[in-house]
């Protein structure tokens, strides 16, 4: 009841939980529920975007940076988790043909 | 200027005609016994053009409940109608309806629960709904539905109420038999008492917002106290849309209606179509001598206090008569432990004597009225004080 932060009372609050700011979520990070951490291995990946796909979030975004790999392949873009939204699900995980994101426990 | 017709209803008619004057936009509903007639005769106004609203067949109640549920959503005036086991496949979806504040109205032909299976009236299946946070009132004539369901839309709009609101009466008794109505000409006047707003919050593509998101344990109470707070808006409201209806259209119902209540040491209390034979037994007693009178309960939620208390400032003895068990309950008449938390919270020390009666639709007589009567006050002669309720009638 002597929570920190104070959350607004019943007077202020949308009526019956309506939700009256669309696209509210950005504001609400949600990865804290995440028991494994998806690891996207830069080197292995092949860009196919079936992570991409597979995310029910979506937590896996489309990012503009170029990366060569280790092996001297040159790609024009990346993909990356965006840890304030992704659960943890392993759907990427589970989809991801050439097994490049590891599955990581989180330790605090 | 008569904006009146008078024409023969019955309360599933009376009821029909409520909703047609009252404009409504969406209708879904699911035949059951004893409602079937309320939107049959809806499907008929639609079909013949008479009304211009969608009707949406379903398969089931709750999914009839849940179609009203969506269409009420997007600002829609939406009226559904069901009975008995139909009320409680919606059960799940009545907390829903109320939960989002959406002013859905509904018209229950009240009726015996199974099983064993029963079609006939009682009214076991209103009071499952309780707690449902459902706007409840208890119609005793037709042309009392008739004026209840445009009430209701008055309320349950109310941008300080927002909830739904059921009007309830006798299945078959008064579900089925027809009784005088003055109806609307023309809905135009029933407009201007309860006219369209859409202005509360909807469901609109322009405007998009989310209905019916999870609250965490941080969240939900809150919620929940709003709808305590509706409710408790819901009777000053509801006392005024009354008011006005008396001023605008010439008849109102109060909370709690009385019948020759003022130098009464008895009185029957009951709700619903009963009520009429209170009255005819209250005539024949007083012709006897004895000091008895009459009182209804006409809205059921929220509780009407105040004029319950008012109405029995005079009075020593209550008889209250229940077409419902709550079983292994205080008490086992459902409106008699209301009307008993009422008084007692008040320190209003009133013998209350609680007989079930019209279980499933056993006949409740004139007769069987007197018999009570006289059956209480030899209790009362003898100082004797009830901790349980009496089953009239029940056979050995």
């Amino acid at each position: 009841m002597s929570g920190e932060k104070r959350l607004s009372g019943w007077k202020s609050m949308s009526i019956g939980g309506m939700i009256l700011e669309p696209g509210n979520f950005v504001k609400r990070p949600t990865g804290d529920w995440r028991i494994f951490r998806p690891i996207i291995n830069h080197d292995k990946c092949i860009r196919c975007l079936i992570c991409w796909i597979a995310c029910p979030e979506p937590a896996i975004n489309i990012m503009d940076k170029p990366y060569r790999t280790a092996t001297g392949k040159e790609w024009k873009f990346s993909l990356e988790v965006d840890y304030n939204f992704c659960k943890g699900c392993g759907l990427c995980v589970e989809e991801c043909p050439v097994k490049a994101i590891d599955f990581v426990e989180e330790v605090k | 200027m008569d904006i009146w017709e008078r024409i023969p209803l019955t309360s599933n008619y009376a009821a029909a005609y409520a909703a047609k004057d009252a404009d409504i936009d969406v209708v879904a509903a699911y035949p059951i016994t004893p409602q079937t007639p309320v939107v049959e005769k809806v499907a008929e106004f639609i079909a013949n053009g008479e009304l211009n609203a969608e009707m949406i067949h379903v398969e089931s109640e709750h999914s009839a409940l849940s179609a009203c549920i969506g269409a009420s959503a997007t600002g829609a005036r939406t009226f559904t109608a069901t009975s008995s086991q139909g009320l409680e496949l919606m059960h799940e979806m009545l907390y829903i309806a109320s939960g989002m504040r959406l002013p859905i109205v509904m018209a229950i032909a009240a009726r015996a629960l199974s099983a064993p299976i029963n079609i006939w009236c009682d009214y076991s299946d209103m009071f499952a709904t309780r707690d449902s946070s459902w706007i409840t009132m208890i119609a005793s004539t037709a042309q009392e539905v008739y004026d209840s369901i445009i009430q209701a839309y008055k309320v349950a709009e109310n941008p300080e109420v927002l909830l739904p609101s059921m009007v309830v009466y006798d299945g078959f008794i008064m579900s089925h038999t027809y009784e005088p109505v003055n109806v609307a000409k023309d809905r135009a006047p029933i407009l201007e008492y309860i006219p369209k707003n859409y202005s509360r919050p909807r469901l609109d593509p322009d405007n998009p917002i989310t209905f019916g998101a999870i609250a965490d344990p941080n969240w939900y109470y809150e919620f929940k106290y709003q709808q305590v707070i509706a409710m408790k808006n819901a009777y000053e409201v509801l006392s005024k849309a009354d008011e006005e209806f008396g001023k605008r259209f010439g008849r109102s119902y109060g909370f709690v209606e009385t019948y020759r209540i003022d130098d009464a040491e008895t009185a029957i209390v009951t709700y619903g179509g009963l009520y009429g034979t209170v009255r005819e037994v209250v005539d024949i007693l007083r012709e006897k001598g004895a000091k008895v009178g009459g009182i209804k309960i006409r809205v059921f939620r929220p509780f009407p206090h105040k004029e319950l208390v008012d109405s029995v400032k005079n009075v020593k003895h209550l008889i209250v008569l229940d077409r419902a068990i709550s079983f292994g309950g205080a008490l086992e008449g459902p409106m008699a432990m209301e009307i008993l938390t009422t008084l007692r919270l008040r320190s209003i020390d009133v013998d209350l004597y609680n007989y079930i009666v019209g279980i499933g639709q056993r006949s409740v007589t004139e007769l069987d009225i007197i018999n009570i009567y006289y059956h209480a006050s030899k209790l009362i002669e003898k100082g004797v004080r009830l901790t349980e309720s009496i089953y009239w009638g029940v056979r050995e």
